[in-house]
């Protein structure tokens, strides 16, 4: 018998043979790995494995996974957790987002898909309850994510509809898909749903683009999957929303807050590419959103009460038409305050051109931030970039934003990600990495989220970043390598939102457990399952490759900027603590079982049932 | 003639579906999305449309049933279904001017809201939740009421243009 809230079944999509096949994972592994981010990295382990150095992640070899969790849909919240490869890091990130893909998928019988190959032409997946199909997308290539969604619905609605007119109305499907910056591969290009909603981390965008894969597409008539214990499930759900709907300031403003908050308050906010992490314009308040620009105050994803996300649309002046969410607190920083922008209606263009374009609203804004300080340091010059990069000049942001996405000019350069436009920026003005990666902000190529260490008053400290294998992700942060392991890597395996999770951690497995009928507890994640998810991903990232290896020690720490001291504000001369971020490093390796560089120890291994692992960690040990 | 009606605020649903999933909990005995009587509609995203029986005051959908499976309570003024007497036809959809009804993805059988007996079950999660999306009153039966059994895109296109100004007309096709 299935274990419950799985589907049972996954799809196995070849692009280039067009076949599809459906698979199953044994109950083991699914206890093991549960499902989102853990159940992608084990897929690929399995498939990859040793052969992990040598795969270009935009090569056609890459496993793009879809993966939800036993909890989707269930626990309030629904997400998707998208991974693979990381073009970015060369690791392994799971990366979620919210969308009703993820509750068409199972309701059509499917815990997830897996796509390798590459499509001859631009085609899309539809999922429906009779199975899968490819459905050819040359119309739908090049056009942006706000075109390309329109034209979805009617298409798949009018699909389904001619396939059975009696049934009543068919709803709109569940979507993700890409724009112009995935299908042009921009190495942090985001995956999107619906018009807003993105799995930014990571990059599998542009391995989407690399595929010729414009969208994922399913419509399920089907019920949730079978939960073991039902009663306890429905008890459950309810308790679980009596905490979202506590969250008041959430369900007020969502994160849309903190876009004055982490600037004034806790000094902890990227301004002109974290030159500064404090600022005190007011205009970022809140009440200059809400009161000119929000159209809805309370929108919600699937079975999501916490509703943190606030519909904006710009109704006058020269960005009318701009439709996009609250900006949440991470566009109002990557699409404001860090490019100098501190008008609420320009914050609203940037972020609404991210979504358009289907760059990452937190990637591809820390690159543009990058390329102006070069601007402001006269590295890069007029000449360089075809016109004027000055902070604030959002039309200026939205020329650059274009040029990226297209890979037009110094775009083509800085497509390629924080990291790797610094290298390609020194050597073609003759200079030393070292020279142009001072200012680059991320950890392992990825673009750090807008959350700083220097201030310490965030809930992002010293080595959060540092030691994490995500680099950058501000959603997957780590603290002691042990209640991480029940936090964000649970919640991206078990797939549903963080803003969603209880305080209480019994609750959510108390919760898993009813759904899955698993014996599993908070131990059992905090010490076997998490840290077994973890030590794979970390042996990934390890070998890395193959335009770009991490190495240990060097690469586990922050960009240099964190370690200047905040030259404004009442934080003034702080700076993150260099001593601090290697004990907690060492403590954090050593909890995990990792020695002193952060290489999974052989005892760590086999303990983990990763025996298979070792050997190819035996190179980086000294 | 009394009865109690769904208000629908269109401009208050967060689209968070939980009146779905409490539908389905209710007559399904389980999470059932596709099989609940209410069903969210979001033609384009952060215009959503609950879609549900707005109870026709001439019921054209009870009229045009060959079988005669369908029914007015007497009490609540819904629509009810004789599962056992359907036939899957479809005819109750294709008469009523909002294309509520739908066939049952189970079996076919017409599926319409039967107002949970009185106390319908997506009020009070909309309510919980503070949306007040849904709300029941208790009123006399009126002509008006047909008027809300709309197509949920056509009342999206309405919607964006409240929401969204002139490029409302551009976003549901």
């Amino acid at each position: 018998m299935t274990p419950g809230g799985y589907a049972g079944k996954w799809l196995d999509v070849d692009l280039s043979k067009e076949e599809i096949e459906e698979f199953s994972f044994p109950d083991e592994t699914l206890e093991q790995y549960f499902g989102g981010r853990g159940v992608a990295t084990k897929i690929l382990w399995d498939r990859v494995g040793r052969r992990w150095s040598d795969l270009d992640a935009l090569a056609p070899e890459n496993p793009l996974i879809f993966a939800t969790g036993p909890m989707t849909c269930y626990y309030p919240g629904a997400r998707i957790c998208v991974s693979g490869k990381s073009p970015v890091s060369n690791g392994v990130v799971g990366s979620t987002a919210a969308t009703e893909f993820a509750v068409d998928i199972r309701t059509a019988g499917y815990d997830g898909v897996v796509f390798t190959g590459k499509a001859e032409k631009p085609v899309y997946l539809l999922v429906t309850d009779e199975g899968a199909e490819l459905v050819d997308a040359s119309h739908l290539w090049g056009l942006n994510g706000e075109k390309t969604l329109i034209k979805l619905n009617k298409e798949v609605r009018e699909t389904l509809k001619k396939r059975k007119p009696d049934v009543g109305l068919w709803k709109e499907p569940g979507t993700m898909y890409i724009g112009p910056a995935g299908e042009n591969m921009v190495r942090h290009a985001a995956v999107m749903a619906k018009i807003c909603h993105a799995a930014g981390y990571g990059g599998y965008g542009s391995v989407m683009g690399s595929k010729n894969l414009k969208a994922v597409v399913a419509k399920g008539r089907g019920r949730l999957p079978a939960v073991n214990a039902p009663e306890s499930v429905y008890l459950l759900w309810r308790k679980a929303h009596r905490d979202c709907m506590t969250n008041t300031t959430f369900r007020r403003w969502g994160t849309g807050h903190l876009g004055y908050g982490c600037g004034a308050d806790t000094s902890s906010e990227p301004v002109r590419n974290w030159q500064e992490e404090w600022h005190d314009e007011k205009t970022m308040g809140v009440p200059h959103y809400m009161d000119r620009y929000w159209v809805k105050v309370k929108w919600s994803d699937f079975n999501c009460t916490t509703n943190c996300m606030k519909v904006s649309c710009i109704k006058a002046g020269r960005w009318k038409g701009d439709i996009t969410d609250v900006p949440d607190y991470e566009l109002q920083a990557y699409c404001g305050t860090n490019l100098g922008i501190f008008d609420p209606g320009d914050n609203i263009h940037i972020s609404t051109l991210m979504d358009k374009l289907g760059h990452s609203g937190i990637n591809c804004p820390n690159t543009m931030g990058y390329a102006a300080e070069l601007y402001q340091r006269g590295i890069l010059t007029e000449n360089d970039i075809g016109f004027k990069l000055e902070w604030g000049d959002t039309e200026a942001f939205d020329r650059l934003a274009h040029m990226m996405a297209y890979r037009e000019g110094i775009g083509d350069v800085l497509a390629e990600g924080t990291y790797r436009a610094a290298l390609k920026i020194a050597h073609m003005k003759g200079l030393k990495p070292d020279e142009l990666l001072k200012y680059a902000v991320h950890v392992k190529g990825i673009e750090i989220g807008a959350h700083g260490t220097r201030s310490d008053k965030d809930y992002t400290q010293d080595m959060c970043y540092a030691a994490s294998v995500q680099g950058g992700d501000h959603t997957s942060t780590v603290t002691d390598g042990y209640s991480d392991m029940s936090g964000a890597v649970f919640q991206d395996s078990a797939v549903f939102c963080m803003f969603t999770a209880s305080p209480s951690q019994e609750l959510i497995f108390d919760f898993a457990k009813a759904v899955t009928g698993f014996p599993i507890t908070v131990d059992s994640w905090r010490r076997v399952n998490g840290p077994r998810i973890v030590t794979l991903q970390k042996a990934l990232l390890l070998m890395g490759g193959p335009d770009v290896t991490w190495e240990p020690v060097k690469d586990d720490d922050n960009p240099p900027r964190f370690y200047e001291p905040l030259p404004t504000g009442p934080y003034k001369g702080m700076v993150t603590d260099r001593e601090r971020v290697d004990i907690r490093t060492q403590a954090y390796f050593e909890t995990l079982g990792w020695d002193e560089r952060g290489i999974p120890k052989k005892e760590t291994l086999d303990r983990l049932g990763l025996s298979d692992v070792d050997p190819l960690m035996e190179k980086f040990r000294q | 003639m009394s009865s109690i009606w769904i208000v629908r605020d269109y401009e208050n649903c967060s689209g968070c579906r939980r009146c779905e999933l409490a539908c389905s909990m209710h007559h399904e005995g389980w999470m059932w999305p596709e099989a609940s009587r209410i069903r969210v509609f979001m033609p384009f995203p952060g215009v959503e449309v609950p879609h549900l029986c707005a109870q026709c005051d001439d019921y054209p959908c009870v009229e045009s049933c060959p079988v005669e499976a369908l029914s007015v309570d007497g009490g609540t003024t819904a629509v009810i279904v004789d599962e056992e007497t359907c036939i899957g036809c479809g005819a109750c959809a294709k008469a009523c001017p909002g294309t509520v009804p739908y066939l049952h993805p189970r079996d076919r059988k017409a599926t319409i809201c039967d107002l949970c007996g009185g106390d319908p079950e997506c009020v009070k999660v909309c309510r919980e939740a503070g949306y007040n999306a849904l709300r029941l009153v208790h009123e006399g039966m009126s002509g008006h009421r047909k008027l809300f059994a709309r197509n949920p895109v056509d009342v999206a296109k309405d919607l964006a243009v409240k929401f969204f100004g002139e490029k409302g007309e551009e976003l549901i096709v």
